[in-house]
């Protein structure tokens, strides 16, 4: 009997239509702006979302509120830095528990942190895995095969984790079930020139694109 | 039938070796129950004979005494040096020379003896039992039975210190890991069955690997909790000693296990999934192989004022329950800082050029000046800016004695 008759016969049997496709939709973790929130409902668990941008564009900062939230629902959140890029005190700052962060420095080997960032996905456990290649040159992490992207979110499909990727351009391509591509706004300075000027906060946009879905809410992050 | 060592040097050990019932009577005194050694040794004197000859090797200076009870035993030891042996019945018979001061009676009861004549064991036991418990009470009666060797009780013994070592010598050199791999199995197999048998758990793991050219070569490993999991002690050792290789091959290796308490807690119905430790450990070793040591761990901040002063700890130690988030400006850092080369207007940066980074510096706000640990051998003062450059990105610029950089940039 062919598959789409036992379907049929099964359909009828229990009384209705049956979506044997469909996956559940993904569990999803504030970033700690609403904005965004609102706008995307949030990161999903158990999938790759990349924020990638140019310097200056709130990555960053949109990461480390990240991170906040995750550590204050009491969640243990990993960082793998392939510049040894990530600041803990701006991280304090931001409200990080920095003891529920484990912070893997990669040396500028963007190798060695995808293979780390395998293995604590691997190792599972973790609310918040981070794979911060924001200073890593476009051609170095151009060079990561789609192959290894795929890889990542294999691995990290049906598990509770939040798989981040921060990068200059968008790099993991359909491997990734959000891509939040943050553009510079303006910076907010205060005072006069050259005498009690102040950087106050930089203005961002994260371009949402999810599915068929796009937003692009704006928000600020204060220095002060 | 009981023993008795009484001298000096390593008693309680050589004690062990014999029997697992040992008490420790004085200091200078061990008494452990000698029954069924014959079966091992032979006749009473045979068992003295090797007592004798394993408190040599133990470099142990003692008198031996083997007598039916404990005190007889102990009253030998302690009365004739050399090795003595009561047999059964003889008890009163042998110890009849000794002098009654050995029975450390009270002053009292010392006195009274001197008194009456009463020196030796043998005038003692030859006394009526229903006078002296009129005239010297209990003490007396006690003392009585001592001395005609009819005491009967039994040892208080002491805990046998748990040691979990193993040892295993190597019938050829072995240069590689994973030939030496089998070997780490085998005795970490053997100490955790151990372990396992007395519902106990290890925390740390010592190694000892004794080299060809006799050096030797010793790893610890220690364990965030308590477990016997056998894969991740071989797994943890593995990554060890491929990080830290030893320099010649191996012909002998040791390995020791701390006991410990096994950790028992329950988890809570809503209590978050977090890593599990013995797994983390095992992912950091190996994040460890990949990045190297001293680059995987917890961030603690320092208490100082220096920029981007923080040491790493090994692992989690969640202390304060966790604070409101904020969300805040962060800037991501350049290590080592990036050297600058910084064209000046009116005594303030206008341009900046450090290789990637470049531009016309199109707002800033600075200088802050901030300098510290003047009083150390490692002082530190820079003058820092924030820079607006043409490129749209915002830098942290410094001005220190040697120069010019950049430190990381707004994000």
């Amino acid at each position: 009997m062919p598959a789409a008759a036992l379907k049929t016969q099964f359909e009828s049997l229990l009384g209705g239509h049956l979506d044997w496709q469909s996956r559940p939709a993904p569990e999803c973790v504030p970033s700690g702006i609403p904005a965004l929130d609102a706008a995307t409902g949030g990161l999903p668990r158990g999938c790759l979302t990349e924020i990638f941008g140019p310097a200056s564009s709130g990555r960053t900062s949109l990461l480390l509120s990240i991170l906040a939230q995750a550590t204050h629902r009491e969640e243990v959140c990993a960082i793998v830095d392939a510049e040894d890029a990530f600041d803990p005190a701006s991280a304090a700052a931001a409200g990080v528990e920095l003891d529920r962060l484990l912070w893997v420095r990669s040396a500028q080997n963007a190798e060695h942190a995808l293979k780390a960032a395998d293995l604590l996905i691997q190792g599972g456990g973790f609310g918040v895995v981070v794979l911060d290649l924001g200073d890593t040159p476009p051609a170095t992490a151009r060079r990561i095969s789609l192959t290894s992207w795929f890889r990542l979110r294999r691995a990290v499909e049906n598990t509770p984790t939040v798989l981040i990727s921060v990068a200059r351009q968008s790099n993991a391509k359909t491997c990734a079930s959000l891509e939040l591509a943050c553009a510079r706004e303006h910076a907010a300075w205060s005072g006069a020139l050259h005498s009690s000027r102040l950087l106050r906060a930089i203005s961002a946009r994260p371009t949402s694109i999810q599915r068929s879905k796009t937003c692009s809410p704006v928000f600020t992050a204060a220095a002060l | 039938m009981f023993a008795c060592l009484h001298g000096s040097g390593p008693l309680t050990a050589l004690a062990f070796q014999f029997s697992p019932t040992v008490e420790q009577t004085a200091p200078d005194t061990v008494t452990f129950d000698a029954s069924g050694l014959e079966r091992l040794f032979g006749f009473a004197q045979d068992i003295a004979a090797s007592l004798a000859r394993r408190a040599g090797e133990l470099g142990v200076e003692a008198a031996i005494a083997i007598a039916p009870n404990p005190d007889a035993a102990i009253c030998a030891a302690r009365g004739f040096s050399g090795t003595s042996v009561i047999p059964y019945g003889d008890e009163a018979k042998f110890l009849a020379p000794l002098p009654v001061a050995l029975l450390s009676p009270s002053p009292e009861l010392q006195e009274t003896f001197d008194r009456w004549g009463i020196r030796r064991f043998q005038d003692l036991a030859a006394l009526p039992p229903l006078g002296i418990a009129e005239r010297l009470g209990l003490e007396g009666l006690r003392l009585r039975e001592l001395a005609r060797g009819e005491a009967g009780r039994k040892l208080l013994p002491l805990a046998d210190p748990l040691r979990f070592e193993d040892r295993i010598e190597l019938d050829y050199p072995v240069e590689l890991l994973e030939p030496l791999a089998f070997v780490l199995a085998r005795l970490i197999n053997a100490l955790a069955t151990s372990l396992a048998a007395r519902a106990l758990a290890t925390d740390e793991i010592r190694l000892q690997l004794k080299l060809e050219n006799r050096a030797t070569h010793e790893r610890v490993l220690r364990l965030p909790v308590p477990t016997l999991d056998t894969k991740a002690f071989l797994k943890l050792l593995d990554l060890d000693l491929s990080q830290n290789p030893p320099s010649a091959p191996v012909v002998e290796v040791r390995m020791a296990m701390n006991p410990v308490k096994p950790q028992s807690a329950q988890s809570g119905l809503f209590v978050l999934a977090a890593p599990e430790p013995v797994k983390l450990e095992l992912t950091v070793a190996r994040l460890k192989a990949i990045v190297g040591p001293g680059r995987v761990g917890t961030p603690v901040l320092l208490d100082t004022h220096r920029p981007d002063a923080f040491r790493m700890t090994p692992a989690f130690v969640p202390s304060a329950p966790p604070s409101a988030p904020k969300f805040r400006l962060s800037i991501r850092l350049f290590r080592p800082p990036r050297a600058a080369q910084v064209a000046l207007a009116s005594g303030y940066p206008s341009f900046v050029a450090a290789g990637a980074i470049r531009g016309k510096i199109l707002d800033l706000a600075g200088p802050w000046r901030t300098s510290g640990d003047w009083w150390t051998a490692d002082p530190w003062l820079r003058d820092e800016w924030d820079v607006a450059l043409s490129d749209g990105a915002l830098y942290r610029l410094y001005c220190d004695p040697r120069g010019w950089f950049v430190e990381g940039s707004y994000d």
